[in-house]
This record gives structure tokens, C-alpha cells and sequence, in this order.
């Protein structure tokens, strides 16, 4: 079997196709085993090589993953799951309710309340950042005097841990002492309750998160544009197509892949943005910035009692919208012809 | 952006003086946007404490915040929580994730698409779903507060991703290298082992610094999991500055500078592969 080159292994495994089991069947074996035989003979190589990720996803991933769904099951909470208080162990009482968890959680305008600003809140986040940073990269994309120095500069905010910015950002937003507030007033315009009013907190936050974001988008659009042929845009000037119609029809369509890829990267990160909205407003004020996944935390971690058991089933909605999201957007992939 | 009416005297990609003023103009907006809040931070960790909402630029400078930081909190037990739990986060991740990334991105085999869409989808998930149980599940073991049980938590974030990443970057290496290991007759796992490595040297230092800084900056597993002064990592140590009620801004900043300086360094320097590495492995699946 050590003759067997990847090309060939991959060769092979692509001919077989999913008929291959008849076709070795009429050739050469006739009863199942030999024919697992076989396929551990051919992959067990690949399969030794996978081992350790399996083996680590599924204790570390999937196990906790079925006990949160049966979390979401049951009535637990901080009082009644098994702990340790001292030298006392004590031992989990929660029982199980069945589907109730999700009703109370469907039924509750809150639910409701938190999906539509997620969803807006991840719209905004990734059609502005998208946009600001399409712009930039197409800037950056021409030959100029001090572009190293630009491209430096606007990546700055990937560069920093996110956390930090956050805090900065808390610093200028802050209301009495924040320098926005204070370059505001030096114009003479009052000052602006940043984080303090429901809907200025909203934009704080989509602000802040479009700041974080732009860098990415910028340098993988900029990568985009970069592997799209000069000679493109030279037949098309030849041609007589205006600014716009090149960057219409060239430029857009060249970077369909890289932009179907950052796109689908930035909304799952925008849509599972914790830190933003824990550091910057905790959710507040009251709860009007409050996301998905910032809800399902403040559930287990934040109020009292902890409700692990409410946690967890916002934690199981949230991941079901996801793969609804991945499932849609995989099928407009497919429609339009892509590998993926 | 040429201006249509003397198009024929400038040649081609030279913009107008106008033009080329828009796009300057633009740039800096754009730059003085970007490297605002970051500058202002650096300069407030170097005014005295009293001053740190002064609208100065520059103010008696001073390191006194640092001094500060260095001698009442426990910043350094922060940061050397947060080099323990990165640290091991990364090698252990690139290291179980590196020969995964090689088969999928060289084998075809039964089981290869379930598990490629395993990572995929594992890389989406929301901490929201693991995070109840695994704290619970770490309650039972004893390991909350424990950097272990951290370390636990974030291979879960780890691990999918470094394989996604490699699987990417050992796509860049040619397949003919791989041949001319089996003609020489190495088994996959000595070609994998003596060619293919070291050739992706660049490769595992790229994802390994992306396993390392997601680890860094890290918050909801570690605020959830890590509490009491010498247990915090900087995620949650920073957020100690910072409450409802008292602002430390000066240590606030100060410590914010000595989080973000090795970490920008770095990222400088990673940031060219960084993009490559994600986004190939998504687009060639």
C-alpha cells in the first residue's frame, strides 16, 4: 500500500464515486468485509491522521453540545445542579421538563425583541463594513506616494486585541469626560449620551464593531483586487467603459469569491459578537443592546439565580439560526454555481 | 479616476491633481479614524492619573501609571494567566489539528466531507451553546479557575480553525513534493513528517499566532469561568479597571498599552498570511 502515491489515492477514491462498492463488489469481492478491508487498507492513513481531532472534538465539542441541548431540557439552575460546596458534595436534583423551556422562551416577547435587533445589528455591522471597506481597498489598490503608510494605518484596529479597543472606545464615549463629548462642546453642540440612551447606545455599538471590522474586509478585498488581470481593465478602457462600468463589471465580478467568503465570515462573527456589546455596554442601557448571545450569557452568568437550563436553550435557538443561515446562503452558493 | 476632458494628455492610471487631493483627503480621514482611539489611549497611560480626561494631547508626562500598575495590582499575574493559557492553547491546537489539515487537504477518503463540515460548522458555533455545559462540566471536575480547564475550553475554539487554517496552506504546497517523497519511499506519515512540515513552517506560525491571539483576547469563557484577582486572565483583569462604578483610566490605559503592544507587533508582521489563510481554506473547501 506505501506505493500508492496521494494522487493516486486521491484518484482512485474519486473514480470509485459512490457506486464503488458494486463496481469492486462485481470485480473482485463479494462479501462486505473484505470490502471494509479494503478501505481501512486504502485510508487508514488518512483516518490515523484525522484521530486526534475527532477524538478531541468529540469530548470537548460534542459532548457538552448534547448536554446543553439536554440542559435545555430540564429545570436547572444554580441551586439544584451538582456541585461542591467545601468537602460536601451535592448531588444534581434538576429534572426533566421536556420542550417547556422553549415555549416560555418563544412565547416571550423578549425573544423576539433580541432576534430582530441581532438581525439588524448584524445587517448594519456587515453592509457598512463591507461598503467602508470595499472603498478603502479600492483606494489602496492604486499607485500612489505613501500607501504603505495608509494601508499601516488603517490596519491598526485588527491589531489591537479587541478587548483594549473596547476600553478606548468606552474612554471616548464616556459622557462627562470622554473626548468626543468634549471636542463636541468645543463646537458648541451638547453633549451626546453615547451610552447612556437606548438608541445612541445602538449606534455606540454598531460604531465600534464596524471600526473593529473594516481592517479585515479591507485587507482580504484589497488581496481581491490585486489577483483580478490588468489586462482586463486595459481592453475594457480600449472599449471606451467609463470609471463606473469597469468597476461594475470587472471589478465586482472578480471579487465575487473573496467577497462571498468575507462576507459569510464577518456575519457569523458579527452575529456571535460577545465582546462589543458585554465590555462596551454590558447590554445596557436597561437591555436595549442586548443580542442573542449576550442574552443566553446574562442568563447563566450575570442573573439571579442562574438559569443554566434557559441558558442553554437560548444557546441551542441561537446555534438553530445559524444553521438555517448556513444552510441559505450554501443553496444561493450552489444556484450561482460555486464548488462549496 | 481620470477627468473625461483632458484624458488625452495624462497617461493612463494618472489621476488630476483634483482627484488625487479626493483620495488623499479621504485616506487621512480614514487613517486619522482608524489610529485615533488607539493614539489617544497611548497618550492618556502617559499623563499623571489626575489628568487622564485632559483634552491635552500631551500632559506632564509621566509613568506613573505603569509604576502603578506594576506595583498595586496583580497585572503581571494577569499577564503571565494569559501567556500560560494562550501559550498552551496554541501549541497544543496546532499540534493536534496540523495532520488533519494534511489529509483533508491530500486525501480523498470516507468520512472526509462529514468532517470538513464538522469543522465548518463548529467554527460558527456561538460560545452560547457550549458554555453552560462546559462550565458545569467543569464544576465537576474542579477545574474552574483552574487555567487548565481555560485551556480545555478555548481547544475548543482552537482546534477546529487550525486544522480549517492549515488545511489551506498545505493546498499552497505543490503535490509533486509529496510524490517525490513516496518515489524516494516514505510512507505518509514520513513525507508528511519530513517534507511537508518544514515547508509549512510559515503556515503553522501563522495559524498558531491566530490560535495565540483569539486565545488573548478572549472574554466570555474566561470572565465566566475565572474569578478572584489571581485567577483573571487581562480580558478579565482589564475589566476590573473599569466598572460601574470607578474608572482607573490611567491604569486603564497604561495596562491596555502593554496588552496591545506585543500583540500589534506581531500581528504586523502575520497579517499578509493571516487573510490568505482564511479565506483560501473557505473558498477552496
Amino acid at each position: 500500500m506505501a506505493a500508492h502515491t496521494s494522487q493516486s489515492v486521491a484518484k482512485a477514491a474519486d473514480d470509485e464515486g459512490p457506486d464503488a462498492p458494486a463496481v469492486r463488489g462485481r470485480s473482485r469481492m463479494t462479501d462486505k468485509r473484505g470490502g471494509a478491508r479494503r478501505a481501512l487498507a486504502t485510508h487508514w492513513y488518512a483516518w490515523a491522521m484525522i484521530a486526534p481531532v475527532v477524538l478531541v472534538l468529540g469530548v470537548i465539542i460534542g459532548w457538552p453540545l448534547v448536554r446543553g441541548v439536554y440542559l435545555s431540557l430540564t429545570d436547572a439552575n444554580e441551586r439544584n445542579v451538582a456541585r461542591t460546596i467545601g468537602a460536601n458534595h451535592i448531588e444534581a436534583t434538576y429534572k426533566f421538563v421536556g420542550l417547556d423551556n422553549y415555549a416560555d422562551v418563544l412565547a416571550d416577547p423578549v425573544f423576539l425583541q433580541r432576534l430582530v435587533w441581532t438581525i439588524t445589528w448584524t445587517v448594519l455591522c456587515v453592509s457598512i463594513t463591507f461598503a467602508l471597506g470595499l472603498a478603502l481597498a479600492t483606494m489602496l489598490n492604486r499607485q500612489f506616494r505613501g500607501r504603505a503608510a495608509y494601508r499601516m494605518a488603517l490596519i491598526l484596529p485588527w491589531a489591537v486585541p479587541g478587548f483594549v479597543s473596547v476600553f478606548a472606545w468606552r474612554f471616548l464615549f464616556n459622557r462627562d469626560s470622554g473626548i468626543l463629548n468634549k471636542l463636541l462642546d468645543g463646537g458648541g453642540i451638547s453633549a451626546i449620551p453615547w451610552l447612556d440612551d437606548p438608541t445612541w447606545a445602538k449606534v455606540s455599538v454598531i460604531a465600534v464593531n464596524v471600526w473593529l471590522g473594516v481592517p479585515f474586509m479591507m485587507v482580504a478585498l484589497l488581496g481581491g483586487l490585486q489577483s483580478i488581470p490588468g489586462e482586463l481593465y486595459e481592453a475594457a478602457e480600449m472599449d471606451g467603459a467609463a470609471p463606473w462600468q469597469r468597476f461594475r463589471h470587472i471589478t465586482l465580478p472578480g471579487l465575487r469569491a473573496v467577497s462571498m467568503t468575507v462576507i459569510l465570515l464577518s456575519t457569523i462573527w458579527t452575529f456571535n459578537m460577545f465582546p462589543v456589546i458585554f465590555l462596551l455596554t454590558r447590554g445596557g442601557p436597561g437591555d436595549s443592546t442586548e443580542i442573542l448571545v449576550t442574552q443566553a450569557f446574562r442568563e447563566a452568568f450575570v442573573s439571579s439565580p442562574r438559569d443554566f437550563a434557559g441558558s442553554a436553550t437560548w444557546g441551542v435557538l441561537i446555534l438553530a439560526l445559524l444553521m438555517i443561515f448556513a444552510l441559505v446562503y450554501r443553496r444561493s452558493l450552489r444556484k450561482q454555481g460555486e464548488v462549496w | 479616476m481620470t477627468v473625461t476632458t483632458d484624458v488625452s494628455v495624462r497617461k493612463r492610471g494618472e489621476r488630476s491633481p483634483l482627484a488625487s487631493t479626493g483620495l488623499h483627503a479621504t485616506l487621512i480621514v480614514a487613517s486619522v479614524i482608524a489610529v485615533f482611539p488607539v493614539l489617544w489611549v497611548v497618550l492618556t497611560s502617559i499623563k499623571p492619573a489626575k489628568h487622564a480626561i485632559s483634552t491635552d494631547f500631551v500632559k506632564e508626562p509621566t509613568l506613573d501609571n505603569y509604576r502603578y500598575l506594576v506595583e498595586s495590582t496583580s497585572f503581571f499575574t494577569w499577564f503571565g494567566n494569559s501567556v500560560l493559557v494562550a501559550g498552551i492553547t496554541t501549541v497544543l491546537g496546532v499540534f493536534i489539528a496540523a495532520t488533519t489539515g494534511y489529509a483533508v487537504s491530500r486525501f480523498k477518503f470516507p468520512g472526509m466531507k462529514p468532517l470538513m463540515w464538522t469543522l465548518l460548522i463548529t467554527q460558527m458555533f456561538p460560545m452560547a451553546i457550549l458554555i453552560v455545559p462546559l462550565y458545569n462540566l467543569m464544576g465537576q471536575l474542579g477545574l474552574l479557575n483552574q487555567p487548565l480547564g481555560l485551556i480545555i475550553t478555548y481547544l475548543t475554539i482552537a482546534v477546529p480553525f487550525c486544522a480549517w487554517m492549515m488545511k489551506g496552506f498545505f493546498d499552497t504546497i505543490p503535490v509533486e513534493i509529496d510524490e517525490s517523497g513516496r518515489v524516494d519511499g516514505l510512507n505518509p506519515f514520513g513525507t508528511f513528517w519530513r517534507l511537508i512540515l518544514p515547508l509549512a513552517k510559515p503556515g503553522l506560525a501563522v495559524t498558531g499566532f491566530y490560535a495565540f491571539i483569539t486565545a488573548w483576547g478572549e472574554v466570555a469563557y474566561a470572565s465566566a469561568f475565572m474569578v478572584g484577582d489571581e485567577h483573571l486572565t487581562l480580558a478579565g483583569g482589564l475589566q476590573t479597571f473599569v466598572t460601574q462604578y470607578t474608572s482607573n483610566w490611567g491604569a486603564m490605559s497604561a495596562a491596555s498599552v502593554l496588552i496591545a503592544i506585543p500583540a500589534a507587533f506581531f500581528f504586523l508582521f502575520a497579517q499578509r498570511h493571516l487573510v490568505a489563510g482564511m479565506t483560501a481554506g473557505a473558498t477552496k473547501g
